[in-house]
């Protein structure tokens, strides 16, 4: 098995990032699970059983808790790593065979910010309005907190052409990143202030008598209450609250305005924050009053986090939405989608807690006692992951789907082993609303089974036998009539033609339909057609410096891990290439501290600490410590975060908290092997087939000394990793001889950024495919992943 | 000083004397905190609440009138030509000009402060200011003062801090010849020093401007109409327009009247209350620890803290005072100034001068510690320097100059 690159790959035309080559190292027999695991009653070890015997479990599990506390208290949560088929039908199997509200996904950590302030501006949200290509052939690009250089790497071709097409490239980044570092202008605000500086940047437009006043009048509505929010932040004012000088703000308002087409495109850096809808709003407010929307190659767009971070939100896996991106309150779209299901309307439960609400409540009165979770980390990925842990540990039941045995599945009742990308079919729609195919290369290792055929058979012990397949395509064309009329309308969109080679992008409502590459170019998807400016204000981070924890902590990736890091961690290359945790601090704030390079901090914030070594860099800021937040165990990131939520799209603020930074008393860390590190833990996750044995795994080991003290304040030792290696995830390539593979950027690429977290694979669109001339796409990761 | 006690669903009633930049700060953080309060702005001047710090922006026609609205917060009140003549302190009410009243649970005074015009023969005459004299505090001001100045040839203006400074600037971009007058021996002492001051003066003699330093005005020219302006040495300055910029006051009559304990301006604790019962102030026109900060930063702090308090958000904020953080930029003329900025005994002082750029920095460290600063023609260091004062609890680090040189060497 092998991955070739597709030139030929419109999204990334072949080029692939580490993650995608390296992939193949997760189909290996020895780095996975291949036997679902029960355990016999708290505290007892995970055992092998048979799939009968795992199912029957999770289905007594299940109805146990719902008979005791009520449907809702039956959780389900997925992933934006899941293909389309497969959260479909884990939204429907919630809704029709649980009967559950309570049903979130990780993307909630992910875009939710953008895809409500989408939603707002535009009244729909697709990552891009555009195809990525045209970020090439921009007059000016400003990159908010997106560092795609290391989360996104394929995609940075484009922004290379931008540039040497004349374009500029404005980064704004507390950090200089790697892609900071190749951009004409680089803006660093203080962590948490995106908003003001967007503000302050309209004011200028304004000042500077660049507002675009035919295409506000014609295009646009309630720009006078933007401009007196611009006008309450003068550019002084912003250079003050962000730290980035006002000649710095001009140039880039200046390269903005004056280019023909320009586009401002977020990522997690500036989402990921309690005010993160109404940042996205304000860079948004930017476009529209500058004109540079609805236009062909202007507008806004994110750039996704997860292998099908688009797909992902549009099928109801979110607490709020049925699919085709419907509204789980709107009427007509509940009587649609039962018609399509066969239920009435009135047996579909209304709207759900987030994700993090959910996992927040999970064994507490009201909340859920029992989970069921696929493709999705949140022990690693969650923020507060001590209390989140916590929170787990204190079900009734949880069950667990994965590729490989994540943090979280060793917390399990009953973990499953599930099939990875190139061993099912199914389709992936990327950033560009391009709907892709990946198909299975690969048959599963024997005793691994695919989502679909779980939730069938899962679906059947709750007596429901019809309804669920575990044909992706059936399931797709299901889909297909249930998204049809829905603002993401996948009617048009059929295997059929996207083998055919159509590059389909939704809305597509009929085979006739060529789908829509570029959207707004007419009318916005508001009822009136108009875009609308949002009416937002700064206001401060949920957390700010004080004398007791006087600097900012932001989050993100590296290049060679992706979330949670399950499995990335488990493919020897990457962890080689970042076998830890590390705290990235400004040489002089290491000057003050007495640290040196590599040197052991412990990095508090008022929900525990952390421990990493001292990566001493001048590429951050004074003011700010960074730590990447792949690896669990002592030195987790997420043991620090803060899950302050934004009231709109309740998105937790993974980008900015208040830490103290101390040099740890303990010596320079060493490497230690995994089996070591995990300690106690270790007795609950017994061995796993052998296959996690000895490894020497670097994620939470490496770097992360073990000493008592590392154990995040809340969570009981407990919740080691361990396991096996294995899975996916990644920007997946092709894979084998297979014919038209194509590749798929994205996943893979962790992001680092203070800012930015970033995107992934969502551009996607790679495929793989076996079969001749198949036009499918690949992209990423089964099961495990962990959102950021 | 009674504190401003918020029992939650205590106060309904929010009235707010003012509708300047304090008071619609503090009426749109009441709105997203607690829409349920009912808050109302009774503003003297015609207009809904603006943004005065851009007010000459709008003299050179950079923004429009329209343009420089500030958001007051979704079911705000705003009585605009509502003049508020007194408060009964006991009954909870105020008085309005038209003889009306109005009940409010706690009252919030945020009046601003008026311009100080100097005793000038000939400044006033029978009926009010002479014509051709003018004050720019209002956007009715600046209306005014631009309208004169679209068929003015020449132009004096009286007084060399940050808003005559700004508005010699701005005339000038209007096409007026333009000489600048200050009594002191230097520009803008609150924030430069002689160094500064003197390259502020060669940059805007670059402009064209005029700049006569330790000049005092004797008396006005002209009957009924000016002409130009004597100045105590003799010299006569022929003027079609005179703008006097000789520093603001709080306005604190009212207070006085209702008998609040007032000094410079309205005396507050840190909980923004005044010495009257369910009464605070916020502004320009309060005096909080001994200083009336006479800026939009302070006075939105103020507000934030205010609004945190009454709304229930927050019960226990308080006002700490604000940094000395002082910004101008006047077109091309840009400088920032922060803390300590002259040369005060036991500190240690940086400078780099360049004349042929035309900038002027310099760093005031006490010990290890940065206490205070002057960045003006090269701003390039701003955001790093201002948040090394800011945090200013830490050491700096080695040879402090690099704080001057690059951006993201801090």
């Amino acid at each position: 098995m092998e991955v070739r690159e597709r030139p030929e790959f419109p999204v990334n035309r072949g080029a692939l990032c580490g993650k995608g080559r390296t992939a193949p190292a997760l189909l290996d027999r020895a780095a996975r699970l291949t036997s679902p695991l029960v355990r016999d009653g708290r505290g007892a070890p995970l055992r092998e059983a048979t799939w009968e015997e795992a199912l029957d479990r999770i289905a007594a599990g299940l109805t146990t808790v719902r008979r005791r506390y009520g449907a809702d208290a039956v959780g389900v949560l997925g992933g934006g790593g899941l293909t389309n088929e497969k959260a479909y039908a884990l939204g429907k199997f919630a809704r029709v065979v649980l009967r559950t509200a309570s049903i979130d996904y990780n993307g909630r950590f992910c875009m939710s910010s953008a895809a409500a302030a989408h939603k707002a501006a535009f009244g729909l949200d697709r990552g891009l309005p555009f195809p990525l290509a045209d970020i090439a052939r921009a007059g000016c690009v400003v990159l908010v907190g997106a560092n795609p250089a290391e989360t996104m790497p394929p995609a940075l071709r484009y922004f290379r052409e931008l540039r040497e097409n004349g374009g500029r490239l404005v980064v704004v980044d507390p950090r200089r990143t790697r892609t900071a570092e190749q951009a004409d202008l680089h803006l660093r605000p203080v962590p948490g202030t995106d908003l003001a500086l967007a503000l302050g940047m309209l004011h200028l437009l304004i000042a500077d008598g660049r507002v675009d006043e035919d295409f506000v009048a014609a295009r646009t509505t309630g720009f006078e209450q933007a401009r007196a929010a611009a006008m309450a932040h003068w550019p002084e004012r912003v250079e003050a609250i962000t730290g980035v000088p006002v000649p710095a703000m001009r140039q880039a308002v200046t390269a903005f305005a004056d280019a023909a087409t320009a586009m401002v495109l977020t990522a997690r850096g500036s989402e990921q924050h309690s005010k993160g809808t109404d940042t996205v709003g304000a860079w948004i407010n930017l476009c529209l009053a500058a004109g540079k929307a609805g236009r062909p190659g202007s507008g806004y767009g994110c750039l996704t986090g997860q292998g099908n971070g688009q797909g992902g939100r549009e099928h109801g896996q979110k607490a709020d939405q049925l699919p085709g991106y419907r509204s789980i309150t709107d009427p007509a779209a509940r009587a649609h989608v039962a018609r399509v299901w066969g239920v009435d309307p009135d047996d579909l439960p209304g709207p759900g807690r987030s994700a993090y609400e959910l996992l927040d409540t999970l064994g507490r009165d009201g909340g859920a006692r029992a989970l069921l979770l696929m493709g999705s980390n949140p022990v690693v990925s969650a923020p507060h992951a001590a209390h989140v842990t916590e929170r787990l540990r204190a079900l009734d039941f949880l069950a667990v789907g994965d590729v490989v045995l994540s943090e979280t599945a060793c917390l399990a009742d009953v973990v499953l082993p599930v099939a990875q990308w190139a061993e099912e079919t199914g389709t992936m729609t990327n950033l560009e609303g391009r709907v892709v195919l990946r198909q299975a290369a690969l048959t599963p290792p024997e005793g691994v089974r695919t989502d679909l055929r779980v939730l069938r058979d899962l679906a059947a012990r709750f007596g429901v036998r019809d309804g669920f397949s575990d044909d992706p395509e059936e399931v797709f064309d299901e889909l297909r009539r249930a998204s049809a009329g829905g603002p993401a309308d996948y009617a048009g969109i059929s295997y059929r033609r996207i083998r055919a080679g159509e590059g389909l992008h939704w809305p597509c409502r009929d085979q006739s339909d060529p789908g829509t590459p570029r959207l707004f170019l007419d009318r916005f998807a508001t009822p009136d057609g108009r875009a609308r400016f949002a009416a937002v204000s700064h206001r401060p981070a949920a957390e700010v410096p004080d004398a007791d924890f006087p600097l900012h902590l932001t989050t993100g990736r590296v290049v060679a891990q992706y979330q949670s890091g399950a499995q990335t961690r488990r493919v020897a290359e990457l962890a080689a290439a970042a076998p830890g945790p590390f705290v990235e601090l400004h040489p002089h704030l290491a000057a003050r501290l007495g640290v040196a390079e590599g040197d052991l901090l412990t990095v508090t914030s008022r929900r525990g600490h952390a421990l990493a070594p001292a990566r001493v860099t001048d590429a951050i800021r004074p003011d700010t410590v960074f730590m990447p937040f792949h690896w669990d165990g002592p030195g987790r990131a997420n043991t620090l975060t803060n899950p302050a939520l934004d009231p709109v799209s309740r998105m937790p603020e993974f980008k900015v908290c208040a830490v103290r930074v101390e040099k740890s008393p303990a010596a320079r860390p060493t490497p230690v092997r995994e089996g070591a590190a995990a300690g106690a833990a270790l007795a609950r996750v017994p061995d796993v087939s052998g296959a996690a044995g000895g490894e020497f795994v670097p994620g939470s080991g490496a770097g992360a000394p073990v000493q008592p003290a590392a154990v995040p304040e809340g969570a009981a030792a407990g919740a080691a990793p361990v396991a096996g290696v294995g899975a996916v995830l990644a920007g997946a390539p092709e894979v084998s001889g297979a014919a038209g593979g194509e590749f798929v950027p994205g996943s893979g690429a962790g992001a680092s950024s203070g800012s930015a977290g970033v995107p992934d694979v969502g551009l996607a669109g790679g495929a793989f495919v076996p079969g001749a001339g198949a036009r499918g796409a690949f992209v990423a990761g089964t099961g495990g992943e962990g959102a950021a | 000083m009674s504190g401003v006690r918020v029992v939650a669903g205590a106060v309904r009633r929010v009235a707010v004397v003012g509708a300047g930049m304090a008071a619609a700060r503090f009426a749109e953080q009441m709105a997203g905190r607690a829409p349920e309060v009912e808050v109302t702005l009774y503003g003297a001047e015609a207009h809904v609440p603006y943004n005065r710090a851009l007010l000459a922006e709008v003299l050179t026609g950079r923004l429009r009138p329209e343009d420089v609205a500030l958001p007051a917060g979704n079911g705000t009140r705003v009585r605009t030509g509502t003049r508020v003549v007194g408060v009964d302190v006991a009954a909870r009410a105020v008085r309005l000009a038209d003889g009306s009243g109005a009940g409010y649970d706690h009252l919030v005074l945020a009046v601003g402060a008026e311009p100080v015009l100097p005793r000038l023969p000939g400044l006033r005459t029978v009926g009010g200011p002479a014509e051709g004299v003018h004050v720019l505090r209002t956007l009715d001001d600046c209306g005014r003062l631009a309208g004169a100045a679209a068929s003015a040839g020449r132009a004096v203006v009286v007084g060399g801090g940050v808003l005559g400074v700004s508005a010699a600037r701005a005339l000038t971009a209007l096409g007026v010849t333009t000489e600048l007058v200050h009594e002191a021996s230097h520009l803008i002492g609150r924030h430069l020093d002689a160094g500064a001051s003197g390259t502020l003066v060669r940059g805007l003699t670059a402009l064209g401007i005029g700049v006569h330093l330790g000049a005092r005005p004797h008396a006005l020219r002209g009957t009924g109409r000016v002409t130009g302006v004597e100045l105590a040495d003799g010299r006569v300055l022929d003027a079609d327009l005179l703008v006097l910029a000789c520093g603001v006051r709080p306005r604190t009559g009212l207070a006085r009247r209702a008998g609040l304990r007032t000094a410079y301006g309205v005396v507050v604790d840190d909980h923004l209350a005044t010495s009257a019962p369910h009464i605070s102030a916020i502004g320009d026109c309060a005096e909080h620890r001994g200083v009336a900060h006479g800026l939009a930063g302070p006075a939105w702090d103020q507000a934030d803290v205010l609004a945190a308090r009454l709304s229930g958000a927050g019960p226990e904020a308080a006002y700490p005072g604000s940094p000395r953080l002082f910004r101008l930029t006047a077109g091309p003329l840009e400088y920032a100034a922060f803390g300590e900025t002259g040369d005060v005994p036991g500190a240690d002082v940086v400078r780099l001068a360049d004349a042929t750029r035309g900038s002027y920095r310099k760093l005031v460290l006490r010990g290890d510690r940065l206490v205070g600063g002057i960045l003006l023609g090269d701003l390039t260091a701003v955001g790093d320097l201002t948040r090394a004062f800011l945090d200013g609890a830490h050491a700096l680090p080695g040879d402090p100059t690099h704080l001057l040189t690059t951006e993201g060497a801090a």
